[in-house]
């Protein structure tokens, strides 16, 4: 499936991000960031490993605080949120992880119904069982709903992963890598869910990766990061046109048909 | 120190390695001490994860029970039969029964099962939320608007404080059990009369102060082995690290207990 960019709000940003700023020791990761995430726009970070991608989502998501700036997820400063708010706030943010990270001592079953009971007070068994089986039916996994974490493949767990973030209705989706460490096959197949997620759920997404295949097909917009900064934002081959030598080998060393 | 004789920025200054470890020390303090204090203010608010906590109670306590009994049984058998020797020596062995009953139930009960426990359940509660946190499970649970830290760490604490005095209790029985049989086998003294007079020395503070010594025990295997798994970074060599320190650092603060709570059960007697 190919994304299409039909929906896009510009008028309405639902991530706003200013001079961000993070370091861990003497490392700055971030150097001042500065970025709009639209309503119904899915957004690609490209980088290399290590250059912060994955601190980005951290920090939008509150994981992490960052040393400067400011960040805006659907009108509320996140750095200015007290616990409660930012657990309400983090209700309506999908975070789906590199690893999956489904918890190993429960069944799909569980893994899907952990937030869901946690954040719906007075939920019946009758709309949980309804939920479940609509997020495993979205991702085309019904058949796995007894099993456990370990019995499921890479793909099959990332998957899993997103359903679980599905289960809340998310406004906005982060997606850490999520095809690093899976088969061509399967990558194509990640990337088609997230366009179908963001048709069927209306989601707005950020997704980082250094998967250009990735990238092209599920991106309205890619935002290229490198040196802490985002160096190029604009359409694929629009970041991707330029001679560049800190972004040039990035393209030549991935197969794009 | 270079040619003119002023200190290079990378050597150390004296003492500075040594001011440097202090201020871990502290820093590591304040961390333990809020992360006790996370647990007192979450733990007793709902809502309550009633159904982890169970799930806990069965693997602290069910889980461990065969490793007690035997332990138990042991500690009990082969303190009576070592303690023989020096009791006919002065012709003393009717005492052998309230000797057991003294040691089991004021030091030994609560003290192996502790140990037991902190190599049973503290390394394995390092290691579980450990590999949570390092496999970004524990980052999953925060980010789904639900608390982790009430979800698996409120419950573990709670789990082992109330269980393991009921292991230590259990224990001291199957101590003396262990001990009877001793006695019986070489004695000739029937059950009724072992009982009667193991527990004619105990009086309630002892019962107490066992009873307090296997709650704070309890409370801490669970708040070490919680500590170190949920703060666990460094990948799998941190979830190694978490275990491990689980296991030494809650054996310490036990040995430690075990000494602070002697005292000042005396001052009561």
């Amino acid at each position: 499936m190919k994304h299409t960019a039909a929906n896009i709000d510009h008028n309405n940003a639902v991530i706003s991000i200013r001079g961000l700023e993070k370091s861990f020791g003497d490392y700055d990761v971030l150097r001042g960031i500065d970025l709009d995430l639209y309503q119904g726009e899915n957004l690609v970070v490209l980088g290399r490993s290590g250059t912060g991608k994955s601190v980005l989502i951290k920090l939008i998501s509150g994981l992490l605080r960052p040393d400067k700036g400011s960040i805006k997820v659907l009108g509320n400063d996140v750095l200015m949120l007290s616990t409660k708010e930012l657990q309400e706030l983090r209700i309506r943010i999908g975070f789906s992880f590199q690893n999956s990270a489904l918890y190993d001592s429960m069944t799909v079953r569980k893994n899907l119904e952990f937030p869901l009971v946690r954040n719906r007070k007075g939920i019946t068994r009758g709309e949980i069982d309804n939920a479940v089986e609509t997020v495993l039916d979205a991702v085309g996994l019904s058949q796995t709903i007894n099993q456990m974490p370990s019995e499921l493949s890479g793909g099959q767990r990332k998957r899993i992963g997103i359903a679980r973030t599905l289960i809340l209705n998310p406004e906005i989706m982060l997606y850490d890598e999520p095809t690093a460490g899976l088969d061509p096959i399967t990558c194509i197949e990640i990337n088609d869910l997230i366009n179908e997620v963001q048709q069927r759920y209306h989601t707005s997404s950020i997704i980082i990766t250094h998967d250009l295949t990735c990238a092209k097909s599920t991106g309205d917009r890619i935002a290229m990061l490198l040196d802490g900064q985002f160096q190029r934002v604009g359409k694929f081959d629009e970041v991707f046109a330029t001679d560049d030598e800190r972004v040039k080998p990035f393209f030549d060393y991935n197969f794009i048909q | 120190m270079d040619k003119a004789g002023t200190t290079t920025s990378r050597e150390k200054k004296p003492g500075s390695s040594l001011k440097k470890r202090l201020t871990n020390v502290f820093v590591d303090l304040y961390k333990v001490g809020s992360f006790t204090g996370r647990f007192f203010k979450e733990a007793f608010l709902p809502p309550f994860e009633l159904k982890e906590f169970m799930r806990q109670c069965y693997e602290v306590g069910v889980r461990s029970f065969p490793l007690i009994s035997l332990t138990g049984f042991i500690v009990g058998f082969i303190f009576t039969k070592q303690s023989r020797p020096s009791l006919t020596d002065f012709g003393a062995t009717s005492w052998l029964p309230s000797l057991v009953s003294i040691a089991v139930l004021k030091a030994l009960a609560p003290l192996v099962t502790a140990l037991i426990a902190a190599g049973k359940v503290g390394s394995s509660i390092g290691a579980e939320l450990g590999s949570m946190r390092v496999t970004e499970q524990i980052d999953a649970m925060e980010v789904s608007g639900t608390k982790p830290f009430k979800f698996l760490v409120c419950t573990r604490i709670l789990a082992t404080t109330i269980t393991i005095p009921l292991l230590a209790t259990y224990s001291a029985l199957i101590a003396l059990v262990g001990g009877f049989l001793n006695v019986a086998q070489n004695e000739g003294t029937s059950y009724s009369a072992f009982m009667q007079s193991a527990f004619e020395p105990i009086t309630f503070t002892d019962i107490t102060a066992s009873l307090v010594k296997a709650i704070v025990f309890g409370f801490t295997i669970g708040l070490v082995g919680c500590y170190q798994g949920y703060n666990s970074n460094k990948g799998t060599e941190g979830v190694g690290k978490a275990a491990n320190n689980a296991v030494v650092i809650a054996m310490f603060l036990v040995f430690i207990e075990e000494v602070l709570i002697v005292q000042i059960a005396g001052w009561f007697r």
